[in-house]
């Protein structure tokens, strides 16, 4: 059948030039990949070491330890070889997308510390303040999980919710109390890394 | 060809006279997305001319072997392959920014305005041209999405690239919400609309 192999003949004469700039695109996004990679990972690790003293109140950044677990990374925070605590990673729904939280906790698991909003993607001006208010954060500070929300001001274990992001609110005291609640220090692997 | 705009011409047409923004209205996916700060506008901008200088030089390369029924696939592949590009570029040299603009990034890739300049002008034209071409467009697309940034983040919040102006200004949060991109691009429209018609009505007159 000579009609069927001049078609794919003339398929590929008139597809070469797609093939061969596939193939290079490829490459060259592989070379990229593994040229940024490793900028990209240490970015990415940075960006939590760099929230260690903020999250645990006398740590220093260089001094963390990551110790690969189940849910994540989880780094212990200390100053020198003294350990003050633990920085936990929490993700889970916000009101508009995924957050990311990182959460310090003192050695013993018993106190939340301090918490960041690592991700967000909240509405701007009202729920993005779960983030950019430092007065929502500072509340955290020093509360035993499970933390409660209020819309009145905070008594007790809970903290106040902003104005007009209850669920904001909700869903950052939410990942906190499930990721305080699934972390065990005495579980952790005995040696550091990261996976 | 007859009569193609020279480089020169190109690069002109792409700021003012044939802005993607303003004059085209291509784009506008981004350009409502990412205008509630300057620095975002301005880091959209410049991504989405180096990815459009790229794509136009080498689709001007290779215009000599572009089977016409294939072109959008290879237009597409090329502009695909720089945005992935910038896109991890960003992500290493520039990470808190590419965490602020997020999906916004790798959508340029369907930017419409990127594959139009490789249809009307990189397929046609040498890569001298083409890259004349991309860098007007670019530079039309950063003032197009600055000028919908100054006025947004200004009167969301009273300043400028995360720099108080206005002190004790409320901060209009509407205008940092996707409707303030709607309000302002259509004003701005309007604005460029009202001194073209009068431009060429004065233009008319003295003749």
């Amino acid at each position: 059948m000579t009609t069927t192999e001049s078609g794919r003949g003339s398929y590929l004469m008139q597809g070469w030039l797609v093939i061969v700039l596939a193939a290079m695109c490829g490459g060259s996004l592989a070379a990229i990949e593994l040229w940024l990679k490793p900028k990209i990972e240490n970015n990415k690790q940075q960006e939590t070491l760099a929230r260690i003293p903020a999250l645990v109140p006398g740590a220093v950044s260089e001094d963390g330890v990551a110790f690969p677990t189940a849910n994540g990374v989880v780094y212990r925070a200390q100053n020198g070889s003294e350990v003050l605590g633990w920085v936990l990673l929490g993700k889970g729904n916000g009101f508009a997308d995924n957050l990311e939280i990182l959460i310090g906790v003192d050695r013993d698991n018993q106190r939340v510390l301090g918490m960041y909003v690592l991700a967000q993607k909240e509405t701007p001006g009202l729920g993005d303040f779960i983030q950019t208010d430092p007065a929502f954060a500072q509340q955290f500070q020093g509360l035993q999980a499970p933390i409660g929300v209020h819309k009145a001001p905070a008594t007790g274990n809970t903290i106040q919710a902003l104005t007009g992001a209850t669920i904001s609110s909700q869903s950052v005291a939410d990942i906190v109390n499930a990721t305080v609640a699934g972390f065990d220090p005495q579980s952790l692997p005995q040696t550091p890394g990261v996976p | 060809m007859p009569d193609q705009p020279t480089a020169g011409e190109r690069f002109l047409r792409g700021i003012i006279p044939e802005n993607p923004t303003f004059r085209q209205l291509l784009g506008l996916c981004p350009t409502l997305a990412v205008t509630n700060s300057m620095a975002g506008a301005i880091t959209m901008g410049v991504a989405t001319g180096v990815v459009m200088v790229c794509s136009n030089v080498l689709v001007s390369l290779i215009r000599g072997f572009l089977q016409p029924h294939l072109r959008i696939l290879v237009f597409t592949l090329t502009i695909a392959t720089f945005v992935t590009m910038v896109h991890r570029l960003l992500a290493a040299y520039m990470y808190d920014m590419s965490k602020t603009l997020g999906p916004y990034i790798p959508l340029i890739i369907v930017n419409c305005v990127i594959i139009s300049r490789a249809e009307i002008c990189a397929s046609k034209q040498s890569p001298a041209i083409a890259a004349a071409d991309g860098v007007g467009m670019g530079l039309g697309i950063t003032l197009g999405l600055s000028a919908i940034a100054v006025v947004r983040e200004i009167l969301g919040t009273g300043g400028l690239f995360g720099f108080t102006l206005l002190p004790g200004w409320p901060g209009w949060t509407i205008m940092i919400l996707p409707p303030g991109a709607f309000f302002t691009l259509g004003l701005l429209l309007g604005v460029v609309n009202w001194y073209s018609e009068r431009r060429s009505l004065a233009k008319k007159g003295s003749e």
